[in-house]
């Protein structure tokens, strides 16, 4: 007799939603989370005391409807459909909402291309959700369920038209640079959407894949999100609300519990040990860890055999991207922008070149003399976040890569120093209003939010890392190599954001084995 | 007024190859070419007296075996003779000496990672199942998967057996394959730097992307799917020059009777009601044929020499966006004797394979930062050869013919066109890089042929420069090349085809795009098909 019947490892928001399916389907569930609170990366942080910002993700914008209505979610949001303003140091700005973009200074021309581009892009989102909401196919090994996600990816390839399906075969293929070449003249424009291509990725504008990063992080339009929303009192809402969720469904949700390892017998998941040293046995073990974590760190390299091994060590997922936490003593003043529009998400990413040589120096290990940056200043839509009449900056840092050459405990300070110098530029007052600053790096981010390499989608979203090849061949379909050991989290299909899909889908998976068991 | 059954428009290889096929099945064939020489890229030029250069395709693997045979290229002259090996130099006066027999190249990887050597075995099975995968479908017609065609599905079918066969997790692999950048993939197998850079260097050639550019690992595909004479993935040289592939071709075309006009430079294709009917020359001329085949690439093709209102808006916004883009240059140089390199053996096998002279990864990524910067390698990839010490047609004896291929050149400067300042620069770097190996060389150098991408679109016509008429990036394979719908080598307008480089299987003197479309033309034609098949030793 087992203590429970699935013991997930890691109260992330996907381990949460995993768990709250199985506890549904009369599974008696308990959820181990090494912090405090639940919600892993969608996690609120007091940086300094009074002040919050979301310590991970700024935003949310693409958790999946079904999910939210399953676990009867109740979310208050503080803002939604949030603007994308890109800043120009002369403070000749441009803003997108939803599908139209508009400035002072867009061409005609520039103006009428973005709806259609913007809707394209959205329907190829739309495909990329017929294969987001099931497990990844099997295309050789493929039983029934299979062949029917592979026959609906066919019709709705075919629903294309013939012209879109032909642009989508080589869209996704291709690199951000191209496309925007292709498509728009206003190098600002260009540039604020090619950030988006490469948001949390080790990947530069020119990099073939990143028109793939786009259309993924188009999934939110699907999703009903018409922009980033901000969740009232930050991103750990999320994690608490889950957590309530799951816990109303019946799931035991332990928090401070560290998972020391994933116990084996016999090549099978027989339960987990906390770093405290008690054991817990569970017929079946979920890791919300990402794959490198589970098999290196928890399972152990020596657990299982060469193979797997190799290919775990192969994933690829060195973070480079930073957090910057500002406490402000009133709220700064941007070149050209209106009170109202700090509330809204500002892109600081003022041409494909400067994007580029931002990226260029993270190839060698170096971060950007110029980095690129996505600014969320939340207490204007969540006052509630600072103490009356102050503020809080956060700001999503690219490049800095996780393996600093230098080393980051003696660049650390300089980083910051060079991303406030960037800020100053398009906010001359902000150094003054600067009462606490913090800057997470990948390092800090792998530290907090245990997650390897710091790269919050748990494994780089390019093309060899996705569907069945994500995590790894051998273990798609959220099983592993391991018996009775699966996989929930971002590193599972379909990846990274608070989606909330990798947990679904794996319980679904493992509900639809313990049928046919 | 004389009517040709076809006229083909460029006497490169694969048009040569085109034409070859189609009088060999009876049809009253026309090749024009701008030049006063055949040969496109495939060339032997004398540009020194008594030294003769290949001045742009420099050596010999890809040329399709069944066509060799089939045209009998070796009667008319082709000689292919096999090298090995190659060797990198390293900043700090070591080399890694890449061995062609296999014991001996495992004692070196070994000598700087045993780790390395065990991992090279797996690495090279690897590579070797993902070669063999590709091989069969270089001499098909790829389908259209978009289309219900009986011969459409037939052939979808016949891809997916191929790919399914590879197993799951060997699909995913073979999808990994094609997707990551040669960088990563190496990483995968090997922690030694030198290493990795030697190989590095197939996934980049004449591709506008860096070692760590997704897409690239395919790249290495098209520098081993060939072989010499059965060798799978061997190289060679062709004895006198690859102007001996063109000539062997050209003799096998005018073999069966067809006519080659040099000196003929096509202004525009004649479309007349929807249908290609013939060929304008610049100097007003005009030759008529019932079909015309262009082995320009699709840029030039489409843009240039067809009026947009002849085609369809889509084409011409889909040529508008091919990615043909510039990356490399070339030296050809005169020696007055044979160079030494730091730490070789002049009698060293070594002498005789690739060289190049980028030890790590981070140098050549570093190279390719300076290409997107819109200007050359400070610090190039080279792959430098000295043939004239197998092929001793090549250069006088005691003397020698030395070919550098250079990576990174881009098409333009900061945005203008190359002057000869640049040119001088360009081939200055390119001479130090190799000095810095080679105590005599600079004073060897009787003459040195610069060539930048620019020179190579204005003398060959290959836009932009680009070697292989067009990325072969996976948005640009197999059913996408040139581009979505148009990959079965037909045209916008009846009667009018593409054969070059720039439809499937893509780049390389291969002659497989030239005599795939041959295949199409004759069924279209409904007359007996002369393309052979490929072989089945695959």
């Amino acid at each position: 007799m087992t203590d429970y019947d699935v013991i997930v490892v890691g109260g992330g928001h996907n381990g949460l939603v995993c768990s709250a399916y199985l506890a549904k389907s009369g599974r008696k569930v308990l959820v181990l989370e090494a912090n405090d609170v639940p919600g892993g990366a969608a996690s609120t942080r007091e940086f300094s005391p009074g002040y919050s910002v979301s310590g991970c993700a700024n935003w949310l914008y693409q958790l999946n409807p079904d999910v939210v209505k399953d676990l009867g979610l109740r979310l208050d949001y503080a803002a939604r459909d949030l603007d994308t303003i890109g800043l120009s140091p002369d403070g000749k700005h441009l803003t997108i909402s939803g599908d139209v973009v508009t400035s002072d200074h867009l061409s005609a021309k520039d103006k009428a291309a973005f709806g259609p581009f913007q809707a394209k892009m959205v329907k190829f989102a739309r495909l990329l959700n017929t294969a987001f909401k099931r497990r990844p196919p099997k295309l050789v090994e493929n039983n029934i369920h299979d062949r029917m996600t592979l026959l609906k990816l066919g019709i709705d390839m075919k629903l294309l038209g013939k012209e879109d399906m032909q642009e989508l075969l080589r869209m996704a293929l291709i690199n951000m640079y191209d496309v925007m070449q292709e498509t728009f003249d206003d190098e600002l424009l260009k540039s604020v959407l090619a950030l988006e291509g490469v948001m949390g990725s080790h990947m530069g504008p020119r990099s073939p894949n990143t028109v793939f990063g786009y259309i993924y992080r188009r999934l939110g339009e699907v999703y009903g999100f018409h922009g980033p929303a901000q969740v009232k009192g930050g991103m750990g809402v999320i994690g608490t609300a889950l957590a309530s969720a799951a816990t109303a469904s019946g799931v035991e949700v332990r928090t401070g519990a560290r998972v020391a390892s994933i116990n084996l017998k016999a090549d099978s998941a027989q339960g987990v040990t906390l770093t405290d040293g008690t054991t817990l046995t569970a017929t079946t073990v979920v890791s919300n860890a990402d794959p490198k974590t589970t098999f290196e760190k928890l399972v152990g390299f020596r657990n299982i055999e060469a193979g797997t091994t190799r290919r775990v060590s192969n994933i690829r997922m060195k973070g480079n991207a930073a957090k910057l936490h500002l406490a402000l003593d009133a709220l700064p003043d941007f070149t050209g922008l209106s009170g109202d529009q700090l509330g809204q998400r500002l892109v600081i990413a003022p041409s494909m070149k400067y994007l580029e040589n931002a990226f260029n120096h993270a190839k060698y290990g170096e971060f950007s003399q110029a980095p690129a940056m996505e600014i969320s200043i939340p207490t204007v839509n969540d006052p509630d976040l600072a103490p009356s009449g102050k503020h809080v900056l956060s700001a999503t840092i690219q490049f800095a890569p996780y393996e600093l050459k230098a080393g980051w405990n003696d660049n650390k300070k300089l980083f910051e120093q060079i991303c406030i110098d960037v800020l100053a530029r398009y906010a001359p007052d902000i150094r003054s209003l600067i009462t606490v600053s913090e800057l997470l790096t990948p390092a800090d981010l792998e530290a907090q939010y245990n997650m390897y390499g710091g790269h919050w989608h748990h494994g780089e979203i390019s093309l060899d890392q996705i569907m069945m090849m994500r995590p790894f061949p051998g273990a798609t379909q959220y099983a592993t190599p391991v018996d009775n050991l699966y996989l929930c989290g971002a590193g599972a299909h379909p990846g990274g954001g608070v989606m909330g899909l990798a947990g679904r889908n794996a319980a679904r998976e493992i509900i639809q084995r313990g049928k046919t068991a | 007024m004389k009517k040709y059954d076809a006229i083909v428009i460029g006497a490169g290889h694969n048009g040569l190859t085109n034409g070859a096929y189609l009088a060999k099945a009876g049809l009253d064939v026309l090749v024009v070419e701008r030049n006063a020489y055949i040969g496109g890229a495939t060339v032997s030029r004398e540009l020194y007296p008594d030294w003769k250069y290949s001045n742009c395709s420099y050596v010999c693997s890809l040329l399709r075996p069944e066509i060799t045979r089939d045209l009998e290229l070796p009667r008319h002259g082709l000689q292919v003779v096999p090298y090995g090996g190659g060797v990198t130099y390293m900043e700090n006066g070591d080399h890694f000496a890449n061995y062609n027999e296999h014991d001996r190249q495992l004692r070196e990887i070994s000598r700087l990672s045993v780790r390395d050597a065990n991992a090279y075995e797996r690495y090279e099975a690897d590579v070797m199942k993902q070669t063999r995968l590709i091989r069969p479908f270089l001499m098909r017609t790829p389908p259209d998967p978009t289309s219900l065609k009986p011969r459409d599905l037939k052939e979808l079918a016949v891809l997916a057996k191929a790919f399914t066969e590879m197993g799951e997790t060997g699909l995913a692999d073979t999808l990994r394959f094609w997707t990551m950048s040669i960088g990563d993939y190496l990483d995968e197998y090997f922690e030694t730097d030198v290493l990795k850079a030697h190989l590095a260097g197939s996934g980049i050639i004449g591709t506008a992307l860096g070692v760590y550019s997704p897409g690239t690992a395919y790249v290495l595909l098209h520098h081993y799917m060939g072989d010499v004479d059965g060798t799978v993935g061997a190289w060679g040289f062709a004895r006198g020059g690859m102007g001996a592939v063109s000539g062997a071709l050209a003799a096998a075309f005018q073999g069966y009777g067809g006519e080659i006009r040099c000196d003929a430079n096509v202004d525009q294709i004649i479309v007349k009601n929807g249908r290609a009917t013939g060929v304008a020359l610049k100097d007003g001329t005009e030759l008529y044929a019932d079909n015309i085949v262009s082995n320009l690439d699709p840029k030039r093709t489409f843009l240039d020499i067809m009026d947009a209102g002849d085609l369809p808006a889509d084409v011409v916004r889909k040529a508008e966006n091919f990615k043909i883009r510039g990356s490399s240059g070339k030296l050809n140089i005169a020696l007055d004797g044979l160079p030494t390199f730091h730490g070789m053996d002049p009698k060293s096998p070594l002498m005789m394979g690739d060289m190049h002279f980028s030890d790590s990864l981070e140098r050549m990524e570093r190279a390719y930062d300076d290409w997107k910067d819109d200007t050359w390698s400070k610090d190039p990839y080279l792959d430098m050869l000295i043939p004239s010490q197998i092929d001793p047609t090549m250069a006088p004896p005691g003397k020698h013919m030395m070919t550098v291929f250079v990576q990174y050149a881009p098409p333009k400067i900061n945005g203008r066109d190359w002057t000869s300042e640049d040119r001088d620069a360009f081939g200055k770097t390119v001479i130090d890089s190799i000095a810095k190996y080679s105590p005599d060389f600079k004073d060897l150098i009787l003459h040195a042929e610069v060539r930048t991408p620019q020179d190579i679109e204005n003398e060959v016509g290959l836009t932009e420069g680009n070697i292989f008429m067009g990325e072969l990036t996976f948005d640009q394979l197999l059913f996408n090349r040139p581009f979505p719908g148009y990959a079965q080598y037909r045209g916008p307008v009846k009667g009018m085809y593409m054969c070059s480089s720039g439809s499937h299987p893509g780049g390389g003197v291969m002659a497989a795009p030239g005599a795939n479309a041959a295949r199409e033309i004759l069924m279209d034609l409904k007359l007996t098909n002369t393309v052979p098949g490929g072989y089945a030793d695959d």
